[in-house]
């Protein structure tokens, strides 16, 4: 056990003298989260916004002050014609327009029912959707549930204008992030990301690099068990993948202010599963390659990219074809996300992860299993 | 007693390639003795000492060391051999101390139980301890990577060119210690790409694309070369090097550091002092001076390599 | 102050890193068609002082004209009209031996019409025409470097730096390789050589030994040796490194 311990000591020392990597370690999803958190919001803020109506009109007046204090749209006010509407969406002044058919106060009450326009700049599609989304349950909301039966709205939605129109009374209910805020669902995603690269690819690199310089030579020459020796290596990016994870999440809660509605327990331990799993893959491709180089390839083209692709953290599983919904499934950060998702967010309880946990303990066996066998103590 | 004995090792590594290594017959290295491999890179001394060092198979023949296996028993002999690669860098991001000390519990040892041992070369290494491995220069790295290889009291010890790359001093140093490691009962094998440390050796084997050319002491290796040599000089080495080779009686002609050695076919009627009027003579050298030299084993290799 | 006879001319030449001086005030000259050998122990400033005369670093303090070229102002040109070569970095092993000779006659400014002339003419003094397609890492060593020391000089430098050029080499090859040397230096190439084999530094026509940063001898090897009292270099090499105080 002694010289176990020697090789933990002597690991430790690697990392904690290598001050860069450790900060990246450290730095990296703290940065991450700020990031996804603050700067890249999928949500819509302060979107300029004119209006026009053939008549004046006392109730969309006020309608338009609803708008422009939602805080969603800014109104720049009140356009004289649709081609001055045309004009201001060309040079940028406004994003969006909204186009009451003539009398639409009156319409309201009739059977043929009234019309607005939407008409957005629909260069980033997203955007316009939820823009679209966004004022239909702002003007819902403003005429009353029974009234807005009656209000169809007719949306062009096309960068130059050209009216394609449709019928559409958006009547949407959002579960689990009823304010659509996107910091929920990139934390799972962010990690599975750190997690499997801090256990996949440095304990991977760090023993190549023992076998590049020549040092693991001498020790496998020794009587230490060389299987000891790679699972010394293993000790030190366990303990540095749990201060990431407790990192995060307390950035998620403190920072993020994400009100998890799951276990502590579950989550964390699902956690340390996906933690021993990663370390297991970074054990084979480190008995499997002899060079830095390719150990980093292998780590961040074969795990690290379908992590990011793969994951649901980017695009949804559900929407991809078959095929790839299918290698979606051995993705072993899917199921990590998946079941981080469902206890952080969701709240369910944990017997609805167990097929997760099931999966990611499977994974985890095998990986070891096959490292195990393929690990060599000869060159 | 033996302490290496190697029975026809042969190992390829490409199928196209000829074998890295290829030994035939059997070759004995006694207890306490200081054998040397010499031969230039690419001959196969990393190769044979991987197989020794139990960290590649054969694959035919086989090898044992104090009695056991290369192959059967090779966790045993793990723990009675000391190994210092070629490429063995330390960790430099480790200081002095600290890779001593993992070294040593790698062995389940700490620095003093055989602190004896290494003390003629650590004392040297002491004033910088605390330094990192990475800011040694290429002696002192030598000698730390030495103790580390000791530190567990071996009783083979294998080093793999421990003085490529490293200035002459440290050289000559690092023959001082291996002298007194053997003195102290260690067999230790030390393969070199430098002809001039061989003669530290008891005995040495002639490497050469994976072949032992010769095994034997230097001594005898140097008798037994068979011809006349004569070392030339004058005040025109280059020119001298060509018309040397351009005269009858010489069979090969080569620069050896102030001189140039001469070795003459057999059977020619030649001498110094005839080869000397000739290159005056006939083509006009200064300063010549013709003289008979003892081969060195670099004579040794280089007339062997012909065989 | 350039002598022309005078292919590198060195004067108060001192390199610091901090309070680290690596070159301590050192005034040389190495003259044309001069085989000149340049040894030191390991850390005594040979390779800091070789930087600084190849135009890859700046010095701290001192003058230095290499190759007609001042060392602190056209270290572009200096670098257009030297050859180096090292043990470390020869050729490009997985590149074929055309490959790579088209590759350096390229970076060393030859021109088109010139370069493939200068390549049959180099191959077939090497007599490795038949190996033009082969890869150069499975060329044997000793050809390798024989090889990377024809590309060092194809573009006919004035001067030739090799570092460490014959490690691990066997000793026929090493002998070959230098009576390459010679010839380039016949042709009036003048070559600068580190070494850590002793028997080549007799090969030089002046050696200087460097310690602790300063050359604390240069002269030929036949004078040193009578100066010293000793019978070969190696002794020379013993007497001056014993005075050392630092190790790097």
């Amino acid at each position: 056990m002694k010289e176990f311990f020697a090789f933990v000591r002597k690991e430790f020392l690697h990392i904690f003298r290598d001050r860069k990597t450790l900060l990246v370690l450290i730095g990296l999803p703290t940065m991450l989260i700020v990031l996804f958190g603050f700067a890249i919001s999928t949500e819509i803020r302060n979107v300029n916004i004119g209006f026009f109506s053939p008549q004046e009109d006392a109730v969309l007046s006020r309608l338009a002050d609803k708008i422009d204090q939602s805080g969603y749209f800014t109104s720049v006010g009140w356009m004289r014609s649709e081609a001055e509407i045309d004009e201001a969406m060309r040079q940028g002044r406004i994003d969006v327009a909204l186009m009451f058919g003539s009398d639409f106060t009156s319409g309201l009450y009739s059977p043929e029912g009234a019309v607005v326009s939407v008409v957005t700049d629909a260069t980033n599609p997203n955007n316009a959707s939820m823009e679209v989304m966004y004022l239909a349950s702002i003007i819902n909301e403003y005429f009353g549930s029974d009234i807005s039966r009656s209000v169809s709205m007719r949306m062009a939605a096309s960068a130059n204008m050209s009216s394609a129109s449709g019928m559409l009374v958006p009547n949407l209910r959002m579960l689990y992030n009823p304010q659509l805020k996107s910091s929920y669902n990139f934390v799972p995603g962010i990690m599975g990301l750190i997690l499997m690269l801090i256990c996949s690819l440095m304990t991977s690199v760090s023993i190549v690099r023992e076998k590049e310089t020549g040092s693991m030579e001498v020790l496998l020459v020794s009587p230490v068990r060389p299987i000891n020796i790679v699972l010394a290596k293993m000790i030190p990016y366990f303990v540095i993948a749990c201060v990431v994870l407790l990192n995060i999440l307390l950035l998620t809660i403190f920072v993020l202010k994400v009100p998890v509605a799951g276990s502590f327990f579950w989550m964390i331990l699902v956690s340390v599963i996906y933690i021993i799993l990663s370390l297991g893959i970074g054990m084979l491709v480190s008995s499997l390659v002899r060079t830095q180089i390719i150990a980093t390839l292998i780590c961040g083209m074969i795990f690290l990219v379908p992590v990011m692709m793969f994951s649901g953290m980017l695009y949804p599983i559900e929407s991809m074809p078959v095929a790839l919904q299918w290698f979606a499934q051995v993705i072993p950060a899917k199921w990590f996300i998946e079941a981080i998702r469902k206890i952080m967010i969701e709240g369910v309880p944990v017997r609805y992860v167990t097929m997760e946990i099931l999966v990611m303990t499977g994974m985890a066996a095998m990986f070891f299993t096959a490292a195990v066998v393929k690990f060599k103590d000869k060159l | 007693m033996d302490a290496i004995v190697i029975r026809g090792l042969r190992k390829s590594f490409r199928k196209d390639q000829p074998p890295a290594v290829c030994l035939q017959g059997e070759t004995v290295i006694r207890k306490g003795e200081l054998f040397g491999i010499i031969g230039p890179d690419g001959a196969g001394k990393t190769t044979l000492f991987r197989m020794l060092a139990t960290l590649l198979d054969p694959d035919e023949g086989s090898a044992t060391l104090e009695g056991l296996d290369v192959v059967r028993d090779y966790r045993k002999i793990r723990t009675i051999l000391g190994y210092m690669p070629g490429k063995f860098s330390l960790y430099s991001d480790l200081s002095v101390k600290e890779n001593l000390e993992f070294f040593a519990s790698v062995f389940g040892k700490d620095i003093d139980s055989n602190y004896d041992l290494i003390e003629n070369i650590y004392c040297r290494l002491r004033p910088f301890e605390k330094r990192k491995a990475g800011k040694l220069s290429g002696g002192m790295k030598q000698k730390l990577a030495l103790c580390c290889s000791l530190i567990h009291s071996p009783s083979i010890l294998f080093l793999d060119e421990p003085t490529t790359g490293v200035d002459p001093s440290s050289r000559r140093e690092l023959w001082e210690n291996l002298a007194q490691l053997k003195a102290a009962g260690m067999t230790v094998v030390v393969s070199t790409a430098y002809m001039d440390e061989a003669d530290r050796c008891d005995r040495v084997a002639m490497m050469k694309s994976g072949r032992f050319l010769t095994v034997d002491s230097p001594g005898n290796i140097m008798k037994r070369f068979g011809k006349r040599l004569l070392a030339v000089r004058s005040d025109n080495m280059f020119s001298l090097l060509k018309d040397l080779r351009s005269l009858d009686a010489v069979e090969k002609c080569y620069t050896f550091g102030d001189t140039h050695h001469v070795t003459l076919k057999d059977g020619t009627e030649a001498d110094a002092a005839m080869i000397a009027s000739e290159l005056e003579s006939v083509y006009g050298h200064k300063g010549v001076k013709v003289y008979d030299v003892p081969a060195t084993l670099e004579d040794c290799y280089m007339n062997l390599e012909e065989e | 102050m350039m002598d022309k006879g005078h292919v590198i001319e060195v004067e108060h030449l001192t390199k610091r890193f901090g309070d680290f001086t690596a070159v301590d005030d050192i005034s040389f000259h190495v003259s044309r068609g001069e085989i000149f050998g340049f040894l030191g122990a390991n850390g005594a400033g040979k390779t800091t002082a070789m930087r600084m005369l190849t135009g890859l670093s700046f010095p701290t303090s001192g003058k230095g004209i290499v190759a007609g070229f001042d060392i602190w102002t056209q270290s572009e040109l200096i670098k257009k009209h030297i050859g180096y070569m090292s043990q470390k970095f020869a050729l490009y092993g997985d590149l074929t031996v055309q490959d790579n000779l088209e590759l350096f006659a390229g970076i060393y400014g030859v021109s088109r019409r010139d370069a493939g002339q200068r390549i049959d003419e180099l191959l077939g003094r090497l007599s490795l025409s038949h190996e033009r397609g082969s890869l150069v890492k499975d060329l044997p060593q000793g050809w390798k470097q024989k090889l990377a020391f024809s590309v060092s000089i194809i573009h006919k430098p004035e001067i030739v730096f090799l570092d460490e050029p014959t490690g691990g080499v066997d000793p026929a090859a090493r002998r070959q390789f230098w009576e390459l040397i010679y010839e380039a230096v016949d042709e009036g190439i003048t070559a600068f050589v580190t070494t850590h084999y002793m028997d080549e530094a007799e090969y030089c026509n002046r050696i200087s030994m460097m310690v602790d940063g300063r050359i604390d001898a240069l002269d030929s090897p036949a004078a040193l040796k009578a100066r010293y009292g000793a019978g070969s270099i190696a002794e020379v090499f013993d007497i001056l490194a014993r005075g050392a105080v630092r190790s790097e």
